[in-house]
């Protein structure tokens, strides 16, 4: 898939937080051969420098980084997060969360609008974590988003695809554009789900992270992602109210 | 002068960011940083004065999802 003029192999993504060790996380982007992972910013201990392991540890992986802006909640703040993230990843890819309220870490869809456009004009390529409402696909295209990245479901929550739907009509309104579930993806049936309907990539986190073998989950979602794949480009039939017999029913014995 | 360096209550000597970074034990460190809610490039933390009571967020790379 091609995203802001990269081609990208994988359409699996993958998200670094809560493996159970670094090394756990570095077997499983390998084995998956997942070529974009997300990561963070935090706050630096002088005494600690965690984030120096860490920043050694993504270098080591070989792969595309799409530092995120989560725990923002206001435009402000996504703003400053995003340029800290430019200068201390390189990358002027950015995933842009502006969340709502806590209970649901649901995108706060007029902020996320506003930050896309100063990001923009700023020069970054913003990856907008959004809601699957049309409305706000369309704002956040014109603000010059060239990849939307809808949610599945609240985020960790493992619920898979609550609105098919919407993922649905919003797929269908803009066929172009390349376009990510990311958030509540469970199981790897739920990232099959996503992809057959035409989704470009899925990006799983926490799904993999607290799997009890998080490499074969990993892998189990990589074979969802190129199954639901291939099965978009072969055309799923249409579903049908009532049966249909599949044998032929011309020559059928005992009928006159 | 006291600062809030990462939602700490610090006490520093230095007058520039770049130099409350070394006096803080950020020597080295691959961070970025912010002043009052807004990002200050490491270019410009040399010249960047700090003032009493200012909020400095030091930032580095961290797992996400």
């Amino acid at each position: 898939m091609r995203v802001y003029d990269v081609e990208l192999a994988s359409r699996l993504w993958l998200g670094t937080s809560r493996y159970p060790s670094p090394a756990v996380l570095a077997e499983v982007v390998r084995g998956a051969g997942c070529d974009l992972v997300t990561v963070s910013l935090r706050r630096e201990s002088a005494a600690q420098r965690a984030g120096q392991d860490f920043w050694a540890l993504v270098g080591g992986l070989g792969v595309r980084v799409l530092p995120n802006t989560a725990g923002c909640h206001t435009v402000k703040e996504a703003v400053a997060t995003a340029h800290m993230a430019r200068e201390v990843f390189g990358t002027t890819w950015i995933k842009l969360e502006v969340i709502g309220e806590g209970e649901l870490l649901q995108p706060e869809v007029f902020g996320l609008v506003e930050a896309a456009r100063i990001l923009g004009e700023d020069g970054f390529r913003v990856f907008p974590y959004t809601t699957a409402d049309l409305g706000v696909a369309e704002r956040l295209l014109d603000a010059g988003c060239r990849v939307l990245m809808p949610w599945g479901a609240p985020i960790g929550s493992g619920r898979g695809l609550v609105d098919p739907f919407a993922l649905r009509a919003l797929r269908a309104r803009f066929p172009s554009v390349p376009m990510v579930v990311d958030a509540g993806l469970g199981l790897p049936s739920h990232a099959a789900a996503a992809m057959e309907l035409g989704f470009d990539a899925v990006l799983a986190n926490t799904a993999v992270a607290l799997a009890a073998d998080p490499a074969r989950m990993a892998a189990a979602f990589a074979d969802a992602v190129r199954a639901g794949h291939a099965a978009h480009a072969a055309g799923p039939m249409p579903p049908r109210d009532f049966a249909e017999p599949s044998t032929p029913v011309v020559g059928q014995a005992w009928r006159p | 002068m006291r600062l809030r360096v990462n939602g700490e209550s610090r006490d520093v000597a230095a007058g520039t960011l770049a130099a409350a970074l070394e006096e803080l034990g950020y020597l080295g460190a691959h961070v970025a940083t912010a002043v009052n809610g807004a990002f200050v490039p490491a270019s410009a933390r040399a010249a960047w004065p700090l003032r009493e009571g200012d909020a400095l967020e030091i930032l580095a790379p961290m797992q996400g999802g």
